[in-house]
């Protein structure tokens, strides 16, 4: 569904990632692990069209969306769930999830059946839809930032490190969240730090180190490797 | 829903007021400055669309109302064209120009777009000053033509051009109240937000961007052109750079990306500065000073301020109402983020 092929790019001179080849198949799970500044970011920003990729191929569902704009990407269904967990936090919450369906804006009836899957995933969103964005909890804000993502109905979903600066407790739901939408139909490729929890989960897996690819396998091979568990499970 | 209705009362009222006000205070004076307002006011809405909401502060502004005002003087002057033509021509011709103008100034952001705004402005400015065949350089247009009668209707005389002027006004306000509302004025506010992020939710910045500048100049056009109709004289100097910064402070006092600022800022600045005449140009020395110190402490203008103050006091009477139970008292983020909301909404 998803390939790299060769893919780099370069922030000036500076390369962040180099020659970096992904297949990621529909219907699955698939997550790349890498300490900060190991180029999951730069990758997942060159799939959404922010950045131009100096080299290499990225095709979806067949069809060559290398360097095209962001909004003709996410019009073909894929959609990036951005690490900052940016919201518009003037809006409401509401306001966000109808934001995340933008590319939908003429069909009501696909933004209602959108708004309600959300709902089911997200209770929380229901409950607190005329608060404003700003003031949610992190977590909460995850989980909005998610929804919105998913109100424009992708076919596959990028998450960049959608753990981070949460409770454990709250990882833990939220891992659960994301394995429940992979297992509704939407593909998921998931950047994380966390490998023990995004390994439990995930189909397959990429290692990522200063820019390229070191290790890539099943969960279950990237769980027993060494080099993985020395690096970022810490066993 | 008492808010609403006390709301809905205000401006009913506000507007009654404004039809009333040349029955009850008979100023022929007052009567022209306040007109003179009423389009600034106009201007000021279209600048603060874009600035305001978007966040791309224009500088060419005074510009687009001098290409009104200029449009409307040679199409009826000059052309001998009907005035209502004229009027529709001229707010299309300065969205036009808008429309090129963005094209180019849309590709710079923040500071370089205001830079290259203000660029922009001089030089519309210099043409109109130059161009004397056409415009008639610096000795002006004269002769402008009131608005053509409808039917009966005349609008020689200035009660009737303050009425004219007057429904113009409550018709942006409708617009833009209809535009900040809808998905177009959410999509605006979340260019301003972050552009990246708008993008990646699938939103076009550049066609949204280039929107709201061609919606912005055709305001600043219709405000020029309401402006030659009323003063039946323009020179230059409307397309000054001291106009765009009137405009901007009318802006700032009101509360930039507010609904009600424009009104509240220019309404309070002609005024003040009106019964400050006395002090000729070094009313300035008032201004300044005054200006920055609204700037440092309220950002969101007069405007702005209100909602602060009211958030504050319904969250006071809310606690106040029910002190037995512990409900956690609202963060500062909280109601700050749901203060800003409001100010987005007034
Ligand atoms: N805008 C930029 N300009 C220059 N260099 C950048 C830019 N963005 C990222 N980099 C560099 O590119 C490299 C990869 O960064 P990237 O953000 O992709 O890492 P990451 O794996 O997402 O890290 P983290 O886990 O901290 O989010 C880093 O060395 C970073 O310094
Ligand atoms: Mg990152």
């Amino acid at each position: 569904m998803l390939k790299l092929s060769g893919l780099t790019v370069t922030y000036g001179s500076f390369a962040a990632i180099e020659d970096v080849t992904i297949d990621v198949a529909e219907g699955e799970l698939v997550v790349l692990l890498g300490s900060n500044g190991a180029g999951k970011s730069s990758t997942f920003r060159a799939i959404s069209g922010l950045e131009k990729p100096s080299a290499g191929g990225i095709t979806f569902d067949g069809k060559n969306i290398a360097g095209q704009s962001p909004e003709r990407i996410v019009k073909s269904g894929v959609v990036q769930c951005a690490e900052d967990r940016k919201l518009f936090p003037q809006m409401t919450v509401h306001e966000n999830l109808i934001m995340g369906a933008y590319v939908h804006r003429k069909k009501k009836k696909e933004i209602r059946q959108a708004l309600e899957n959300v709902h089911a995933l997200f209770p929380m969103l229901q409950e607190k839809k005329d608060h404003a964005a700003g003031s949610l909890s992190g977590g909460q804000q995850q989980m909005l930032a998610i929804g919105r993502a998913l109100m424009s109905r992708p076919k596959l979903l990028l998450l960049d490190e959608p753990s981070i600066g949460l409770a454990p407790l709250i990882v833990e739901q939220m891992f659960e969240v994301i394995h429940q939408i992979n297992q509704e139909g939407t593909t998921v490729l998931l950047a994380e730090q966390n490998a023990n929890a995004a390994l439990k989960i995930a189909d397959r897996g990429y290692v990522f180190e200063s820019g390229s690819i070191v290790v890539q396998g099943t969960s279950e091979e990237l769980f027993t490797n060494d080099a993985v568990r020395k690096a970022y499970i810490g066993a | 829903m008492a808010a609403l209705l006390r709301k809905r009362v205000f401006i009913i009222g506000l507007i009654g007021l404004a039809v009333l006000f040349p029955l009850i205070i008979q100023n022929e004076y007052f009567l022209h400055v306040l007109t003179l307002a009423f389009i600034w006011m106009i201007a000021v809405y279209g600048l603060n669309l874009l600035a305001g909401y978007t966040g791309y502060l224009s500088l060419a502004h005074a510009g687009f109302f001098a290409i009104g005002a200029y449009a409307l003087g040679l199409l009826t002057v000059k052309a001998g064209m009907n005035y209502w033509i004229a009027l529709v021509l001229a707010c299309l011709i300065t969205s036009g120009i808008g429309f090129l103008v963005g094209l180019v100034a849309l590709r710079t952001r923040e500071h370089f777009f205001a830079i290259y705004t203000l660029c922009v402005g001089y030089i519309i400015y210099l043409v109109i000053d130059k161009w004397d065949s056409l415009t008639g350089g610096v000795r002006g247009l004269i002769g402008i033509p009131a608005p053509a009668n409808i039917g009966p209707v005349s609008f020689e005389n200035p009660l009737s051009q303050y009425y004219f002027i007057l429904a113009f006004l409550l018709l942006t306000i409708l617009v833009m109240y209809r535009i900040v509302h809808s998905l177009t004025g959410r999509t605006f506010m979340a260019i301003r937000n972050s552009e990246e992020l708008a993008q990646t939710l699938g939103i076009s910045t550049m066609k949204n961007k280039l929107l709201v500048f061609v919606l912005s100049t055709f305001f600043a056009g219709l405000a020029g052109a309401l402006y030659a109709s009323f003063i039946r004289f323009i020179g230059p100097d409307i397309g000054y750079i001291t106009i765009i910064f009137d405009l901007l402070t009318y802006l700032l006092v009101g509360g930039i990306g507010t609904l009600a600022g424009p009104v509240v800022g220019t309404f309070l600045v002609v005024w003040v500065s009106q019964s400050l005449q006395f002090l000729q140009d070094y009313r300035m020395l008032i201004f300044g000073p005054l200006l920055t110190l609204l700037i440092i402490f309220y950002p969101r203008g007069i405007v702005g301020a209100f909602y602060e103050w009211k958030m504050k006091r319904t969250g006071k009477k809310r606690r106040q109402a029910r002190p037995d139970r512990r409900k956690p008292e609202p963060t500062y983020a909280a109601t700050q983020t749901s203060s800003e909301k409001k100010v987005k909404e007034g």
